[in-house]
């Protein structure tokens, strides 16, 4: 029997796999996307009154990855054993049409010019010595004015709302004074500060800091974008971040790219289809198509395929290529290998402080991307000389909306009650007068922290599941702890009447109970150096060269901004050259 | 899209209307299954529990109750309907453990490490009620919703605190499960049997399924002015 071929095959259906399979129909190729979850679309997972539901959506997690077929095990240490992540809590994959995508929070950034070259940055300005040993801090191999054309291209196509510091090297708006230089302006002027966002940036402003808004994928008025997609203005709606957009508002895959990418003849779809492997010929240098398993029907179908994309999110990215053999499994013992290296995750803390009594926050109302920020103790803005870590933290208030079954379930703890009488007035005074403040920051990579294979546990296809080790590490527990003090000085200025300051405590492990974000990174990273990164710098794996790996795998390093638009701009940045340069001529686009 | 008749209808009260700020389209949504079943709910009172046994629901009525009590800031759970929310999510999907992974062997380790037990919700319930009845009837000589209150406090002290060993199931183990649940109950849309009466929401100030604040982004700190909407168009 003859396998069905395509030119080209997208494993994933989220921002990665859209983007991709986007720029390989316009290029002529046939693609076809495949996608494990089901089919879904705005006008039916996110139709109104349903879609604000917040049982049945943050809560009972509708629109994430249903753990039952497959998850991760987790473990702190090499010495532990790894269980299995029976219950999502920490971190949120999402899972059918639109991945992650569509019910994410809209968070919309670039990146510090300097996150690109972390390494060489940091020895420039500090010396080799002062990188902890242990840790394997690495450039991304690509730069920021190469990336440039591609942050404005994703910009154009989430339509993101936000406001400039400076275009083309002119001072142009009140934007964030750490930013690189734009070739543009955002596409949408700046969505509106809520109460708690100016109260942040006055007293930001106050203590000295620089506060701009955040570069939000929720738009502020109507838009089409370059592809003919069409967004509404978001009404603050606060049912956001966990939940898909009733309104057209926020940038989805399922909104923003897929409506045009279903009417081009050279693209199919196949929803509750799960990728279990991509295929390999015998040399394992050159990879002939994957096999998927057919949910509904429990049927395994092979496709051939020139070109393979990867693009089914991070890790389980790194979980396809350690089940295909795409790469040298990464041994933390011996060092060497790279699938697997480098897995890295941000260190987020929420602190809260209380307005009096006369003002009420509203917290309900709010966008996922919106908010107030300070990049002031964010990268390299800041002389890490004398502090002795590498990294750092950019300080918000992102009110996305807050209901009030999370904001019952994290009321009390850390000595205040969790239940009864006076944990209830605590819970309605916290929920009508107090503001949160988080510090969303970086995390280094480690030698001993990393993704492979688990030896004992299983998905429902019966392949083993990815295993992670992870945990806290000094540097980024002191560099938590320092840019959460930071926040004081803003608390005063906002004439707070307590504040409740969090911060990482040293020696503190990962804990898998609690929400942290969906932002992993890392474990097939790009770089340039075939034995420190699994991908060159255009996203290629070294070693099976029609197998292109697009995520935050391929982040050296977990930086303090939210991964989607870096991912995004890597998502095109790989597409330019394949459309210009490998479908030419396949092979490797760079010579190992 | 021209607008469909309402399946339901219910009194429209003048607070509703002008809270939606003009956007009607709310009740141009027809056939929203959850209507029915929210008013099929009303219609059949008082409760009667399908999943737990009179005995057992009369302990999760009583220990909801003073999990989060009825008191100077307003409505308990016994008035929100938290029993009735929490035996109907163990007839849902979610109470069968829908989408955990339960695959053996299962292994305890370290708490930050996650839920390692083979129970799903329902288990949980059966066990942990169990065991904290024989516990109860140990230490007190009698079950627990026959306790007075401020003996109920420090069976709940302690089974928070991890002193006491339900058989199978780690007391602490059941007490998150037990405060979660309620807590969803006090506050989750009311078609799902709790926050009677919007009760809940009504305490916190939350506007339940208004989600329009266009004109409410920043007001400098004033409170919001619409009380709240359920899903199904109740309002309080
Ligand atoms: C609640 C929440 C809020 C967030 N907010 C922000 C934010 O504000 N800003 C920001 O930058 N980021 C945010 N993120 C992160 C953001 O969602 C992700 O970075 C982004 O969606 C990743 O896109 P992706 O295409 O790489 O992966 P995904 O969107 O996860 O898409 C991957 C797809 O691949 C599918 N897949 C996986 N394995 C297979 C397989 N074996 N076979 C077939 N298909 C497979 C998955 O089902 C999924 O649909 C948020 C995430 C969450 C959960
Ligand atoms: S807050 Fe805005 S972008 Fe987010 S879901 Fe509501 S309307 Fe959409």
């Amino acid at each position: 029997m003859t396998k069905k071929h395509a030119d080209a095959i997208v494993v994933g259906a989220g921002w990665a796999g859209s983007i991709l399979a986007k720029e390989l129909t316009e290029a002529g190729l046939s693609v076809i996307m495949l996608e494990r979850g089901s089919e879904r679309t705005t006008a039916v997972e996110g139709a109104y009154p349903d879609s604000i539901d917040e049982l049945r959506g943050a809560i009972r997690k509708r629109l994430f990855q249903n753990l039952s077929q497959t998850t991760v095990t987790v473990r702190n240490t090499i010495e532990q054993t790894a269980l299995p992540y029976r219950q999502l809590a920490a971190f949120l994959p999402g899972e059918g049409v639109g991945g992650a995508g569509l019910h994410w929070s809209g968070v919309h950034f670039r990146v510090s010019p300097e996150d690109l070259r972390l390494r060489s940055s940091v020895v420039e300005r500090y010396g080799e010595k002062f990188i902890p040993e242990g840790m394997n801090l690495q450039d991304y191999g690509v730069t920021y004015a190469e990336l440039e054309p591609f942050f404005d291209k994703a910009e154009k196509v989430f339509g993101t709302s936000g406001e400039a510091y400076r275009v083309n090297g002119k001072i142009v708006g009140n934007g964030n004074i750490f930013d690189g230089d734009r070739s543009d302006n955002f596409p949408l002027p700046v969505m509106k500060d809520t109460f708690t966002a100016s109260t942040f940036r006055a007293a930001a402003t106050e203590a000295g800091y620089h506060p701009y808004s955040l570069p939000a994928a929720n738009a502020s008025s109507q838009y089409t974008n370059p592809y003919g997609c069409q967004m509404g203005p978001c009404n603050f709606c606060g049912y956001c971040s966990g939940y898909d957009c009733y309104l057209y508002s926020k940038a989805s895959p399922n909104v923003n790219i897929l409506p045009a990418l279903r009417q081009d003849p050279g693209f199919t779809l196949i929803s509750d289809a799960h990728v279990l492997r991509v295929d390999l010929d015998d040399t394992r240098s050159k990879a002939t198509g994957v096999t998927y398993l057919e949910t509904k029907t429990q049927k395994e179908v092979s496709l051939s395929a020139d070109l393979v994309i990867l693009s089914a999110f991070q890790f389980h990215n790194v979980h396809l290529m350690l089940l295909s053999g795409i790469g040298k499994p990464y041994d933390p013992i011996s060092n060497t290998g790279t699938t697997g290296r480098n897995f890295v995750y941000q260190t987020i803390t929420s602190s809260r402080v209380w307005l009096p009594p006369s003002k009420y926050t509203n917290q309900f109302i709010g966008a996922g991307g919106v908010g107030v920020a300070i990049d002031d103790f964010n990268s390299m803005n800041f002389d890490h000389g004398p502090l002795g870590f590498v990294g750092g933290s950019p300080v918000w208030v992102n009110q996305a909306g807050v209901k009030p079954i999370a904001a019952a379930i994290g009321t009390g703890g850390g000595g205040t009650p969790r239940w009864g009488s006076a944990y209830k007035g605590a819970l309605i005074d916290t929920y009508k007068h107090s503001i949160g403040i988080d510090a969303h920051g970086s995390n280094m990579a480690y030698r001993d922290v990393y993704l492979d294979l688990d030896p004992t546990w299983k998905d429902a296809y019966g392949q083993p599941l990815l295993r992670m080790t992870f945990t806290w590490k000094d540097n980024d527990i002191r560099m938590n702890q320092y840019v959460v003090s930071k926040i004081e000085p803003i608390a005063k200025a906002m004439g707070a009447t307590k504040a409740n300051l969090v911060h990482l405590n040293a020696g503190q492990p990962f804990d898998t109970r609690h929400y942290q974000t969906t932002h992993l990174g890392g474990g097939a990273v790009m770089g340039t150096d075939p034995k420190t990164s699994a991908l060159n710098r255009y996203l290629q794996s070294w070693d099976v060269s029609n197998v292109f790996v697009i995520g935050s795998n391929a982040f050296p390093q977990g930086m303090g901004y939210n991964p989607t638009g870096m991912v995004a701009a890597l998502a095109y940045w790989a597409a330019y050259h394949i459309r210009t340069t490998y479908l030419k001529s396949p092979g490797p686009l760079v010579q190992a | 899209m021209p607008p469909k008749e309402p399946t339901l209808t219910r009194p429209l009260r003048r607070s509703f209307v002008k809270g939606l700020l003009g956007s009607t389209s709310f009740w141009m949504v027809s056939g929203h299954s959850h209507w029915a079943e929210a008013l099929a709910q009303e219609a059949q009172k008082p409760y009667q529990p399908t999943f737990f046994t009179p005995d057992e629901y009369r302990f999760v009525e009583a220990a909801a109750e003073r999990l989060f009590p009825q008191d100077q800031h307003g409505p308990g759970a016994q008035t929100l309907g938290v029993a009735e929310f929490i035996d109907r999510q163990m007839e849902s999907p979610y109470g069968h453990g829908d989408n955990w992974y339960m695959s053996a062997p299962f292994v305890q380790g370290p708490a930050n490490l996650g839920y390692q037990l083979p129970f799903v919700p329902r288990d949980l319930y059966r066990k942990g009620i169990a065991g904290l009845e024989t516990y109860t009837r140990q230490q007190h000589g009698k079950v627990f919703a026959d306790l007075p209150s401020a003996a109920q406090e420090q069976i709940l002290t302690a089974l928070e605190g991890g002193s006491v060993s339900l058989g199978d199931v780690p007391g602490r183990v059941f007490f998150e499960q037990l405060r979660t649940n309620t807590l969803e109950g006090a506050f989750a849309d009311p078609l799902y049997g709790g926050n009677k009466r919007l009760g809940g929401w009504l305490m916190l100030g939350f506007p339940g399924a208004r989600a329009d604040f266009m004109d409410w982004v920043n007001q400098d700190g004033e409170a919001y002015p619409f009380g709240p909407i359920s899903l199904s168009g109740e309002t309080a």
